[in-house]
């Protein structure tokens, strides 16, 4: 069988596309809170304000005649991350991490010169990677450091978490993976693994590559039954207060851990994707029907991270939940 | 919730306004519900002749009347130097040619093209009221032959109608009786076996009149029109004929006059003579429909696309296939899932290949797409400007098209030259975004949103080059209203589309197993 039936599906609590475009997004997301998350700067600025760690930013270029000051921009760094503001999906996010006079290396080991780095900022300038093709900005940004915790399971780049906050409430959570087939890119599309993280405890509960259940990772061998996310509780907070932040009622918020700094929030997404279902291999629509079903939304980002811990944990009785249909299920 | 009844109430009313729409024009106007209907078209010549006497002549001829199932497209009125008049009086239409002096032999033309409707002619009762029947004045003996038959018939019969059959059927009888060879004489006419007929009822107080028509064949000459015999009956004019006492009007007979005036009357000349041709064709029915309402500025046909020029018709057909193809991208999209590149560029290679027809226009599309592709991933080294690149791009397009057609041409190969029907833009833009994807996501996703362009344009080929869905968009503009409503349902669609159903097929199987 290639396919699953539709009722065993809804049975489990999958949420499809279209009932995340109708029943979450418009109804949850106000069009015009959109540019806070679209807008990496502004989303930067607005986590700042709140005093939530981000990625420093190193530099901006916003008008293609700007493009020949790059070399100064870089100059002082060794490490930085290029990428555009209105960018989805991870496009256009250029690594390097190291800078050796006009040479510059990609965590592959590959070389570029300079020209190329200025060709791809012109590119994201010109709306290549943007939304609907406009004209855009370019974010220099610190390099984030790995985390040891994570130096077994990630290849070449820099695993990020992804944390579904429905209304305030962390609801689903999936650490992604970087493989050398996804070019060091935390992308499942172009085959990095997606971690399922319990809620509770902040520990690996399941692994998917391309859709397909895994239990080690790919280039490092490790099994994943060992693995633990650290400073879960932080980010647990860090993600339930991204609702405060931006106002909006269905976001992913995608995290990172630094070796230094700690847990920081480097991208929120107004339209997550459903692969985290895979991940967790479970459905988001009942954990949104328990959220549906409260009276009130707590004000207290870190009540409602403790909130979600006890109701959302792997060991915790969710079949009574599973019950309740989404509100989105109305006829 | 609300929103949702609100939605539901309004898809009701469009649904139901287009339907009505096309119901009301099927049933009302007639417009055929399938392309290939046809209908025979009748053209019937009407030639008078006679020798003019070098005085004033005045012809009058009668018309046959126009009825609610019989539709009249044209009618000609010739005849050389003569005054033409139509005069319409309570018994019926006549044309009048005039001349203040004529000589010699004379011929006035009359010629009439008519087809019949498939309209329910609801059989109402006539105010066309028969006068009270005249009791005849037969001689003696005639009279009582009369008088006897007319027992004899009416010990038979149960009612009027089959009174008149039995009547017509035992005066047409191979083996007459006495008293029928009396009544009909030796040499009797068809016009006086009518008027016999029409006389026996009359002594019965039953009223009836004459009716004369024409037997429409295809490639009849020098036809005369026939007698038949029409009897009120219980508020109704029934029709019989009189040789075999047949109720009801035959197929293809075209009732030319009702009552005893003359067909043709003549002043100022003799040997009137008047003979009837008859062709046959066929034509569409949509045709027929749209030029009589056009005729009769039905509000619905002529404010409509017919009343548009020709070229202009045959833009909109093109246009008012487009919601289909968007209908068709819709369902690809919400219900199977697929991944096209651009929403609607499928559309667009739909509309391209319906100019180049399907094989031709694939291998153009792919041929265009790949030389494209590999020219842009030069292009992408050059270190070029975003906007410039597309531009690029788009010249390097038009060139591949206008190679393309020169080649094909030089090789006699003439269904390439239809590749400058492709939306050049579009093309460019599908080879850029293609390109980048590549880049980005590896060929595997070019692959899957090409391929599923492509499979969304050729459904949607096939559905706007299907002849009935072209005849239909076309005649039925309403059908949009119908389209809008399915879409305005399919957009309310939240349950699963047919790809997630394999795309969380694995999740089903772990849960099942892990929980049992």
């Amino acid at each position: 069988m290639f396919l699953a039936s539709a009722r065993k599906l809804r049975s489990l609590g999958i949420i499809g596309m279209n009932q995340r475009n109708f029943g979450l997004i418009s109804r949850y997301n106000p069009r015009h809170l959109y540019p806070l998350v679209d807008d990496k700067l502004k989303t930067k600025l607005l986590a700042q304000k709140a005093g939530i760690t981000v990625p420093k930013l190193l530099g901006t270029v916003q008008y293609q005649h700007d493009v020949k000051l790059l070399k100064e921009i870089l100059h002082p760094h060794d490490q930085f991350v290029i990428k555009p503001v209105k960018g989805s999906g991870g496009k256009g996010i250029l690594v390097i991490t190291e800078h050796d006079h006009s040479l510059y290396f990609k965590p592959s080991g590959d070389s570029i010169q300079l020209v190329e780095i200025e060709r791809h900022v012109s590119n994201i300038l010109s709306g290549l990677h943007s939304l609907g093709g406009k004209p855009d900005t370019v974010m220099i940004e610190s390099l984030i450091q790995l985390d040891p915790v994570f130096s077994d399971y990630s290849y070449e780049g820099i695993p990020d978490i992804r944390i579904i906050v429905f209304r305030g409430y962390p609801i689903m959570a999936m650490l992604r993976l970087t493989t050398h087939v996804s070019d060091g890119k935390a992308n499942l599309h172009q085959g990095a693994v997606g971690v399922g993280i319990d809620i509770g405890s902040g520990k690996a509960l399941h692994a998917v590559q391309y859709g397909k259940s895994i239990s080690h990772h790919p280039d490092t061998r490790k099994t994943f039954s060992e693995l633990t996310v650290p400073h879960w509780d932080k980010l647990l907070q860090l993600a339930a207060a991204c609702y405060e932040m931006t106002g909006l009622g269905y976001l992913g918020a995608d995290l990172v851990l630094d070796r230094d700094k700690g847990p920081m929030i480097i991208e929120l997404n107004a339209r997550p994707g459903l692969a985290i279902q895979v991940a967790n291999f479970s459905g988001l629509a009942p954990r949104v029907a328990a959220i549906e079903a409260l009276k009130t939304i707590d004000p207290n980002p870190k009540l409602r991270a403790a909130f979600s811990k006890t109701h959302f944990a792997a060991d915790a009785d969710i079949p009574s939940l599973r019950q309740l249909r989404t509100r989105s299920d109305d006829p | 919730m609300h929103a949702k009844l609100r939605l539901y109430i309004l898809v009701i009313l469009i649904m139901g306004f287009g339907i009505g729409l096309i119901l009301y024009k099927h049933f009302a106007l007639g417009f055929p519900l399938l392309p290939d209907d046809k209908k025979a078209v009748w053209t019937i010549e009407a030639r008078i002749d006679f020798a003019a006497r070098g005085d004033p002549v005045i012809v009058s001829f009668a018309l046959p009347p126009r009825t609610p199932d019989i539709v009249f497209m044209k009618e000609d009125f010739a005849s050389p130097d003569y005054g033409f008049s139509e005069v319409t009086s309570p018994t019926g239409r006549r044309a009048e040619w005039s001349k203040r002096t004529a000589n010699g032999p004379q011929t006035a033309y009359y010629r009439l093209s008519l087809y019949e409707t498939e309209q329910i002619v609801s059989t109402q009762l006539t105010d066309d009221l028969p006068a009270e029947p005249e009791k005849p004045e037969f001689d003696e003996v005639i009279k009582t032959a009369a008088i006897t038959l007319l027992e004899q018939v009416h010990s038979r019969s149960a009612n009027t109608e089959i009174f008149t059959r039995e009547l017509i059927t035992t005066l047409n009888s191979k083996a007459p009786s006495q008293n029928q060879s009396l009544l009909l004489n030796e040499k009797s006419s068809e016009d006086y076996k009518t008027h016999l007929i029409i006389n026996l009822l009359a002594m019965e107080g039953i009223s009836a009149r004459i009716v004369r028509g024409l037997y429409l064949e295809d490639g009849r000459r020098r036809q005369s029109l026939i007698n038949f015999v029409e009897v009120y009956i219980g508020g109704q004019w029934l029709l019989f004929n009189q040789n075999t006492g047949v109720h009801g009007k035959p197929e293809n007979f075209l009732i030319w006059q009702r009552g005893d005036q003359s067909l043709l009357d003549v002043v100022g000349g003799k040997n009137s003579q008047i003979s009837f041709a008859i062709i046959k064709n066929v034509h569409s029915t949509r045709n027929l429909v749209v030029s009589d309402g056009m005729n009769k500025q039905a509000g619905l046909v002529d404010f409509s696309i017919y009343s548009l020029p020709i070229e202009q018709q045959n833009a909109f057909k093109m246009i008012l296939l487009l919601p289909i193809g968007a209908l068709i991208v819709v369902i690809m999209r919400l219900l199977i899932g697929i991944r096209t590149s651009g929403t609607f560029m499928p559309i667009l290679i739909a509309l391209a290949l319906i100019q180049t027809t399907l094989l031709t226009g694939i291998i153009i599309f792919l041929t265009v797409v790949g030389i494209g592709l590999l020219i842009r991933s030069y292009l992408s080294r050059l270190n070029l400007l975003f906007v410039a690149r597309i531009s690029a791009v788009i010249i390097v397009v038009i060139a591949i098209i206008a190679s393309i057609s020169i080649i094909s041409n030089k090789l006699g190969l003439d269904q390439a030259m239809t590749v400058t029907f492709f939306p050049m833009i579009i093309l460019s833009w599908t080879i850029e975004r293609m390109s980048v994807l590549w880049e980005e996501d590896g060929p595997r996703e070019v692959f899957i949103q090409g391929g599923g362009s492509l499979l969304t344009a050729v459904i949607a080929y096939l559905f706007m080059t299907n002849q009935t869905v072209e005849y239909l968009t076309f005649n039925f503009p309403e059908l949009m209203l119908v389209n809008l409503a399915l879409i305005l349902v399919l957009g309310q669609y939240t349950g699963y589309r047919l790809s997630e159903l394999y795309r969380f097929h694995s999740l089903e199987r772990r849960n099942v197993s892990g929980k049992r």
